[in-house]
């Protein structure tokens, strides 16, 4: 077993700050992916133009110059608006937020095009169906199309959600103590890189790995009611 | 906003582009000669050979790239078999760490969607190309290849575009590259906003010319491209 030399409770909080930033961004990210697939399919021009242009921009720059921009833009946004009321001193802004909104913008971006995906999959005849037995819209939206989006979606969430979560690491740049920054800290303490890195990337591995265990059985659970009939077919 | 300071960035941020660009090119092909090996291994259907790369894609896939190029640009300095070894003089610059860790990256991606387009070239039309009495080497530059190609090649675009992206982690190893200059730029002018989205803007139009670049070779593999009458069918 790989000595810790007494750090493993600091990585250990790590771990769990990665966690939760990844199901931050994961939440936030899924209705704003949910949002922006409903805008991209809508009759509205605008609606379409903004969803498209929002998702091009995010998914073609790299994350690490969004998480970048949403700190550094905040610092400075901040800080000038304090001068201007008289204040003088310098203000930090929570790395927290900045990564946060940075991957749940990202995560949103992503999800987008598997759940605009997941909308055109839905039968036509299903809403028309709705609608004539007189379904208000929202009810058919919430009982008929997203059950059965969250199905179709689920095996493209589920590997956004394994990236997002590898994109945590590069808050660790702008200095929020998650998995990579507590491993920093053990680095310079032990002068053994090569060690407390292995050990960060074995707990990103194991994180990996519960997560696709995770969607698997989620997987398994929205296509219960089709076990049946791919076994009879 | 200072569009000033945009417009002056430009050239300085084009210079990190370069660097960036160098990057993906070296460690995409590279990567690509890598991911060949991998894939080889990984459908050898010896267990021996398919356990250590499938191990291999699993772990470069399933951590942080930012892990990975921490582990080779600090990590292997823990060693003194290394620091002392004739590698050393190359493992202590970051360009070449990052190399290094971008070329095994990329690798274990591409050879995930090379396995996938081999597999999915139709087992007929190997059992045909046996029957016709083809050599194996025959088989695969004549049959596999070239419809693997085709079927590979849109998920191979998204890799180099993705590997665009991630190249921003250069700057992390206190590379100049696209993100690194953005980086400097942004502290010596105290103007984050300006500078940081000129460098997206860049990034932006690297990867929609990349894209562009790579539909463009999609439709020369194509194959109604050769159906055609007088076209490159002859050659």
């Amino acid at each position: 077993m790989i000595d810790l030399q007494g750090f493993g409770g600091l990585l250990a909080e790590g771990t769990w700050m990665t966690i939760r930033v990844t199901m931050i961004a994961a939440t936030a990210g899924v209705c704003i992916g949910i949002g922006v697939a409903l805008m991209k399919l809508s009759s509205s021009r605008l609606a379409r133009l903004l969803a498209e242009t929002y998702t091009t921009v995010l998914r073609g720059v790299p994350i690490l110059l969004v998480i970048l921009l949403f700190y550094f833009g905040a610092i400075a946004a901040v800080n000038s608006a304090a001068r201007a009321f008289g204040y003088m001193e310098f203000i930090d802004v929570s790395a927290f937020a900045a990564g946060c909104l940075a991957l749940s913008l990202a995560f949103g971006a992503y999800s987008a095009e598997v759940f605009r995906g997941a909308f055109q999959s839905i039968p036509r005849g299903q809403i028309e169906a709705a609608r004539a037995i007189g379904l208000p819209s929202t009810k058919t939206f919430f009982k008929i199309t997203l059950p059965q989006v969250w199905r179709l979606a689920l095996p493209g969430l589920g590997n956004i959600f394994l990236v997002i979560m590898k994109e945590t690491a590069l808050i660790s740049v702008v200095g929020l103590d998650e998995l990579m920054r507590k491993t920093q800290f053990a680095v310079d303490f032990t002068k053994k890189p090569f060690t407390f890195f292995l050990v960060a990337a074995l707990i990103y591995l194991g994180l990996t790995v519960i997560t696709m265990g995770v969607a698997a059985w989620l997987e398994g659970r929205a296509n219960r009611g089709f076990v049946a009939q791919r076994r009879g077919g | 906003m200072n569009v000033q300071v945009m417009i002056e960035a430009i050239p300085a941020l084009l210079g990190g582009a370069v660097l960036t660009l160098q990057l993906v090119a070296v460690a995409s092909f590279i990567g690509f000669l890598l991911a060949l090996g991998v894939t080889a291994m990984r459908l050898s259907g010896r267990i021996w050979l398919v356990a250590p790369s499938y191990a291999y894609v699993f772990f470069l896939r399933g951590t942080p790239l930012l892990v990975q190029i921490y582990l080779v640009y600090y990590g292997l300095s823990q060693f003194p078999e290394i620091r002392n070894s004739v590698l050393w003089p190359f493992l202590r610059e970051p360009w070449w760490c990052a190399l290094v860790a971008f070329s095994l990256n990329t690798s274990a991606y591409v050879s995930e969607v090379m396995r996938g387009a081999i597999t999915a070239v139709p087992v007929g039309q190997i059992e045909a190309a046996k029957a016709v009495g083809m050599s194996s080497l025959k088989r695969f530059t004549k049959v596999i290849a070239p419809q693997a190609m085709q079927i590979g090649l849109p998920a191979y675009s998204n890799e180099i575009i993705l590997m665009v992206k991630a190249s921003s982690l250069a700057s992390t190893v206190t590379l100049l590259d696209l993100t690194g200059v953005a980086r400097s730029l942004a502290s010596e002018t105290y103007l984050p906003v300006e500078v940081l989205g000129m460098a997206g803007i860049i990034y932006l139009i690297l990867n929609f010319t990349l894209t562009r670049i790579l539909r463009g070779l999609e439709w020369f593999v194509s194959p109604r491209q050769k159906s055609g009458p007088g076209t490159l069918a002859k050659a």
